[in-house]
């Protein structure tokens, strides 16, 4: 679904991302973890395309098509989708109003009819279960007056409107207490399935403890230091990052061989 | 060249006043015929207004002084039969069996239906007012005596043709339900025509009301309106007023709202400007008497070469009375804003509470915004604030709605929606919001549902 190679990718002329290389099959969970400035939120930015990042050098192939041509637009529309570590507040927009024309914008992309104020209504309460956000929410700005946790939930609950094929969450987990982070983590591995795929980016394991990735990448200084199994997620939770920091070759640790 | 061609406009103008003022002399209205003459007199010595003037000097109206136009003063109109279908759009569902229409000026009884207002509302010609033994004498009290023609050549010039309009008397006590509905219509295909709505808005004790003043150009002439409206309200009066303006891409519009509000009522504005290629409003409202409230609102979306401007004076006399001003800005092309708001608070005008804001959103470089928020204070005991902002649009917010697959175009356009949001949010009749909603959402940039 997903092939990132040599990835090398910076802003404001500093190269932050210094050669990934990923690979994402559907029905994968990966999880990106690394110290602050290691690059993580960088790789997710640069995968949405956000326009202040510029890439330097490599390829990134989503099903097959040349992922760093397409319009962050273009991309979302394809079914790449990120919940952003600080999601923007949109004022004057409701979120049922925001919610309807983005799904409206992958209907007919996908040449389906367009929903009406009605029928999505109905469909939107259906997905609002899989994050647990009552009506209230829909009526109301964009995240705009939204506590830190229901905004990683409206997050999730575009996803849950949105369907992506490839998910990327960016340190949805920070700012969550753990009430919080039991619904969004629940969401996720909800909508997850055999046909898609999600990149957990974050700091702390505790995520994981909820979402089960089958594969951690471990990044430092801009490259994969490390990479293994969900045990290598505990590993770090012990030792910490600092005995990464040395590190430059990627050490595979138990990792199902259909990785390489 | 200017003076010459200033004097030989001035000189068309004095033609048709004196054939209007020829027309009503053998009627018993000498009162009518005095105050347009002094009307007159006092455009004859001001003119139009320079950009040397303060209150102009950011908008030029060289282009209407040069225009050499015909006012229209004709008592008759000739209506095609197909006229009603043509103009069933500019009607709002609110207001279907209680619109005035007014076409070239004129108003129309065959397109007007008052069916749906209360019996003891009265809404009718301001000339068949003036006439009607039942309605001059209070017409007279109040027409001319709110708008102040001594100093705005403008509108003396619009109080030099009084003649059509409307005149709205609301009884004490009554409350109309359903929105009243003004609607004038510039339909003709002649150039340079200039028409002189006049607009009397009468709401006594306790009454309360909903006026919707609308203002659609169908042709693409350049024709000029010269509105004035005066709004009286008495003690506990309650009137909620939208002005909508859609002229023709190629009209000058240039109006003054002046409101005299009584104690304890309240006045709710809400200002719409899209159409015309200049155009010029004047809001003023007095508060001489304790505990009134107004909301002094309005919206501007212009685009191309549109110049608009806004001028208000909200002039707090007495005490305890409070003023709301939202005014929001959307410019595109190399449209051009003007917004001028003077807040007074006299020195008897205690515990006042006044809020102004005007904020504005340039979708393009070319744009330009000049604004103008003023406070004078002169009471110690006040709470006051105002301000103003000119930004773009958040290119984090465009990004955000972009990787939910929102197209560009769409994405700015949803932004700017928001950003008009909180003037749409108010408006109270879901046909004027509606009709915004479409015209945010679809007019400033055209693709969208390709």
């Amino acid at each position: 679904m997903l092939e990132i190679k040599n990835l090398h990718a910076g802003i404001d002329g500093n190269e932050i991302l210094k050669g990934i290389n990923l690979t994402v099959k559907k029905g994968e969970i990966h999880a990106i973890m690394g110290p602050n400035g290691s690059g993580k939120s960088t790789l997710a930015k640069v995968l949405s395309g956000h326009p202040a990042y510029e890439v330097t050098k490599g390829e990134v192939f989503y099903e097959g098509k040349n992922l760093l041509e397409m319009a962050p637009d273009e991309r979302a529309r394809e079914g790449v989708f990120m919940a952003f570590q600080y999601p923007i507040e949109v004022p004057g927009v409701s979120n049922a109003q925001f919610l309807r024309l983005a799904y409206n914008e992958k209907r007919k992309h996908l040449g389906e009819e367009e929903l009406d104020p009605l029928e999505f209504k109905d469909l939107l309460k259906e997905r609002a279960r899989v994050v647990e956000m009552d009506a209230s929410f829909m009526t109301r700005s964009v995240n705009e007056g939204f506590s830190g946790g229901e905004k990683k939930r409206n997050e999730i609950l575009q996803m849950a409107v949105l369907q992506p094929k490839l998910a990327i969450l960016d340190e949805t987990d920070s700012g969550l207490d753990i009430d919080a982070l039991r619904i969004v983590a629940g969401g996720v591995n909800q909508l997850h399935n055999s046909e898609n795929a999600v990149i957990l980016v974050t700091h702390y394991q505790r995520l994981l403890d909820y979402i089960v990735p089958q594969f951690v990448h471990v990044l430092a200084n801009g490259r994969i230091a490390k990479e293994g199994g969900k045990e290598l997620a505990l590993e770090l939770e012990q030792k910490g990052y600092d005995w990464l920091k040395s590190a430059t070759e990627a050490t595979v640790v138990g990792v199902p061989t259909n990785q390489r | 060249m200017m003076v010459t061609e200033t004097a030989r406009q001035e000189n068309s103008y004095l033609e048709a006043f004196r054939t209007l003022q020829a027309s009503d002399h053998d009627s018993s209205d000498s009162w009518l015929v005095r105050v347009r003459e002094n009307a007159m007199a006092t455009f004859a010595e001001l003119g139009f207004p320079s950009v040397k003037d303060e209150e102009w000097k950011y908008t030029n109206i060289a282009p209407i002084a040069r225009t050499n136009f015909t006012p229209l003063i004709a008592t008759e109109t000739s209506g095609r039969s197909s006229e009603a279908e043509d103009f069933a759009n500019f009607s709002v569902v609110e207001g279907k069996d209680s619109q005035l229409v007014f076409v070239n000026g004129k108003l129309r009884n065959d397109l007007s239906r008052l069916t749906g207002l209360p019996e003891e509302v009265v809404a009718l010609d301001l000339s068949e007012a003036l006439a009607d033994a039942r309605y001059s004498e209070i017409a007279r009290t109040h027409l001319a005596r709110h708008a102040d023609y001594i100093t705005n050549g403008f509108t003396a010039l619009n109080t030099a043709f009084v003649h059509h309009g409307a005149f709205v008397y609301i009884p004490k006590g009554v409350t109309v339900k359903v929105p009243l509905h003004l609607l004038l219509i510039s339909n003709s295909s002649d150039t340079s025509e200039v028409t002189f709505p006049r607009l009397l808005v009468i709401a006594e004790e306790n009454s309360s009301a909903t006026l919707i003043e609308s203002y659609v150009g169908t042709a693409e002439a350049t024709y000029f309106t010269n509105a004035v409206v005066e709004i009286v309200l008495a003690d506990g009066a309650r009137l909620e007023h939208y002005k909508v303006q859609r002229e023709s891409a190629g009209a000058f519009h240039v109006a003054t709202t002046a409101a005299d509000l009584g104690a304890n009522s309240s006045y709710d504005a809400t200002t719409i400007t899209f159409g015309a290629q200049l155009s010029r409003h004047d809001i003023n409202v007095t508060m001489d008497h304790e505990g009134a409230e107004c909301w002094v609102d309005g919206l501007y979306l212009v685009t191309a070469s549109q110049h608009t401007d806004t001028h208000s004076v909200i002039d707090h006399r007495k005490p305890h009375c409070t003023s709301h001003q939202l005014y929001k800005g959307i410019l595109d092309g190399k449209s051009r804003a003007v917004f001028n708001g003077k807040i007074f608070v006299r020195h008897d005008a205690q515990k006042t509470d006044a809020m102004q804001t005007n904020k504005n959103l340039l979708l393009s470089n070319e744009a330009r915004v000049d604004t103008k928020p003023q406070l004078e204070i002169l009471a110690d005991d006040v709470k006051c604030a105002h301000g103003a902002a000119v930004g773009q649009i958040d290119e984090d917010e465009l990004f955000y709605l972009s990787t939910r697959g929102i197209h560009y175009d769409l994405a700015r356009n949803l932004l700017t929606y928001g950003f008009a949001e909180e003037v749409i949010g108010k408006i109270k009749l879901d046909s004027i919001r509606a009709q915004l909603d479409e015209a945010v959402l679809h007019r400033l940039h055209a693709r969208l549902e390709a």
